[in-house]
């Protein structure tokens, strides 16, 4: 029987779900539930991670360190995990008050081409002897051979294992058993998954994934996430364990958790909205969403023209500001194309 | 050549060439050496087409050829700038560096110019600082009760060379304290975009300053001012998206082109930053031109 580690993203892309807003009478007791019901790594903070708290992405209720804070008073054997993207976090400003504030596990993530700007951080993280994943964001824009190299480099900084991120929820299962077992093949770590359900196929991809030889899976409770949500967790452990997949988590406590969550943190539940479709159609980040639709309420243009016009730019998360640009060039043609 | 002086890049990358190229058109700026570590890298190839003098010895060419060069383009790294000032703040160079070694006086020419005439180590802080501080500069000054103000740059990942990605942080907290000290506002975040789509996006930046909602038709005049001074060194410097009040903040959205000299025209961050250095380098000719100052009489 393989074993596979979940990683539970519910309090990190969950935070997209409601801007950033995630407060410590929802984090502590989550995290509380989340290590009664043997989830081996939570990660918490902003959706882009450390650092990114900011107009261009969205500004967080509580800083990074009181997130943390929150989520280590609650956690003793589960591990705790942050997420950062080189260009938002630096070391000296957020991954090193991190690493003091006693987190366990880094996800250091860049865009699917980028791998050699998460250099310094993954050696950084691993030589303070924490565990330490590499994560490619929006995955879907590039071939395989792409992602190999990619990994590699990770692989040669030092990274525990690699996290392929389907961020903009484009993958069909035929996508991730493609680039999956690629991976697997190529690298001597670890390689996971972190779907989106753009097309409502985060679970399925997600269980692709292991049968194509993944062993972590990063998901969230209810699905909660940006966009269209991701994976739902206790689902994927669900099924895993009817698959015969040890994951370590108890069926009716990871239940228990999600019925919390529920009640406690997702205010509306998750799905796939029509926006969702467009985004995951266009291969637009998912967490732009709630930009695109105030920006293009704004400038009175439709949404969907909007992503499908980021789409043709190839915007990668964190251009959030080519919204606004985007949808003022759409308003000015329509005004031309009236007069 | 009378009038100009004489000038040497250190540093053969996509900087240091590029710099290279532009000093071939500058009237006021004579490029006697060309230094990098290795003749046949791109950059030296490239020296040696245009017919400039190639060194392959590093600052080594500078110590045994003291009267080269009276002005230094450093554009190799921050620690070894560190080493190159040791050995050149006790002689009468000048040096514009490139690198984000924080040693020097930061210029903007066109916030600061006159201030270079003053030192003889002056640093170019960064393509994102060159692009948005002067119209940080000119929204602080024409506007009150400014909280916060956010930089986010993308430029095209074929741009950013090894030394970019690698010193990410550095460009970061680089260009915040930069940011801070020509806004005056202390409450500032930069962040960097690398975008791999091909065709090579141009240089982006984007300016959020979190603020009431100023008098726009007064800001607006000020903004599109400011881009007439930045375009008479910059020529690709365009503002896409002009001064704009949205959720709580204004928002100016700028595109930098390059000029093609050594990169592709996508690059316009690399451009930027070098379009600042020549000005301020020639701002240390024409100062000497007109004897309103004597190079070797600055002190560091």
């Amino acid at each position: 029987m393989k074993n596979i580690s979940i990683i539970d993203s519910t309090l990190r892309d969950g935070n997209h779900a409601v801007r950033h807003q995630l407060d410590k009478n929802q984090i502590e007791p989550y995290c509380a539930a989340a290590e009664a019901a043997g989830v081996p790594v939570v990660v918490v903070g902003h959706g882009n991670g450390l650092g990114a708290s900011s107009l261009q992405v969205g500004e967080s209720l509580l800083t990074d360190i009181e997130i943390i804070a929150a989520a280590r008073s609650n956690l003793k054997k589960t591990k705790l995990g942050v997420f950062i993207i080189p260009g938002f976090g630096t070391i000296n400003k957020d991954l090193n008050k991190a690493i003091q504030e006693g987190i366990d596990l880094v996800c250091v993530s860049s865009h699917c081409t980028e791998a050699d700007t998460t250099q310094r951080h993954i050696n950084y993280v691993k030589e303070r002897g924490k565990l330490v994943y590499g994560n490619l964001m929006m995955t879907h824009m590039v071939s395989k051979g792409a992602l190999i190299d990619e990994c590699l480099k990770m692989q040669s900084y030092g990274a525990d294992g690699v996290i392929l991120m389907d961020s903009a929820g484009a993958y069909i299962p035929s996508d991730v058993t493609e680039k999956i077992s690629a991976l697997v093949g190529s690298l001597k770590i670890p390689v996971g998954f972190h779907g989106h359900n753009n097309f409502g196929l985060a679970i399925a991809n997600s269980i692709v994934a292991v049968e194509a030889g993944a062993t972590i899976l990063d998901c969230c409770v209810l699905g909660f996430g940006a966009g269209a949500g991701n994976a739902q967790l206790e689902a994927v452990v669900a099924i895993l364990s009817k698959r015969g997949y040890l994951t370590g988590i108890d069926l009716y406590k990871i239940l228990d958790l999600a019925d919390l969550a529920g009640k406690k943190i997702v205010k509306t539940p998750q799905g796939v909205k029509s926006i969702s479709i467009v985004s995951g159609l266009a291969g637009v980040f998912s967490g732009f969403v709630r930009h695109v639709e105030r920006v293009a309420g704004q400038y009175g243009v439709d949404p969907r023209d909007v992503f499908f016009e980021l789409g043709r730019r190839k915007a990668v998360g964190g251009q959030e500001d080519m919204i606004i640009e985007v949808a003022i060039n759409l308003a000015d043609k329509r005004r031309k194309n009236e007069k | 050549m009378t009038g100009r002086i004489k000038v040497a890049i250190l540093g053969s990358g996509n900087i240091g060439t590029d710099l290279l190229m532009k000093t071939l058109r500058s009237k006021f700026l004579e490029c006697t050496r060309f230094i990098g570590r290795n003749l046949n890298s791109k950059g030296m190839v490239k020296g040696k087409e245009v017919g400039v003098l190639l060194s392959d010895k590093g600052i080594d060419e500078i110590v045994e050829n003291p009267g080269c060069c009276q002005l230094i383009f450093d554009a190799t790294s921050a620690r070894d700038h560190l080493y190159h000032w040791s050995l050149l703040k006790d002689t009468d160079k000048i040096v514009v560096d490139m690198t984000p070694s924080k040693i020097g006086k930061m210029i903007v020419p066109a916030i600061n110019l006159n201030d270079a005439l003053e030192h003889r180590n002056v640093n170019m802080i960064s393509c994102g600082g060159q692009a948005s501080i002067p119209l940080v500069h000119t929204l602080t000054q024409a506007c009150d009760g400014v909280e916060y103000i956010e930089i986010v740059s993308s430029i095209a990942s074929a741009s950013a060379g090894a030394g970019t990605r690698v010193n990410i942080d550095e460009y970061i907290e680089n260009t915040e304290e930069a940011l801070r000290f020509f806004s005056k506002c202390n409450n500032v975040k930069v962040i960097l975009i690398l975008n791999p789509a091909v065709p090579s996006i141009d240089m982006q930046t984007t300016i959020s300053a979190k603020m009431p909602k100023p008098d726009m038709r007064k800001l607006s005049a000020a903004i599109a001012k400011m881009e007439k001074s930045i375009q008479a060194y910059v020529p690709g410097y365009l503002i896409v998206v002009p001064p704009v009040y949205e959720n709580n903040r204004v928002v100016i959205m700028v595109r930098v082109r390059g000029l093609g000299d050594y990169l592709p025209g996508y690059a316009g961050n690399l451009d930027i930053i070098n379009c600042a250095a020549i000005a301020t380098a020639e701002k240390y000719a024409q100062g000497k031109q007109s004897n309103r100052f004597n190079l070797a009489e600055i002190k560091s």
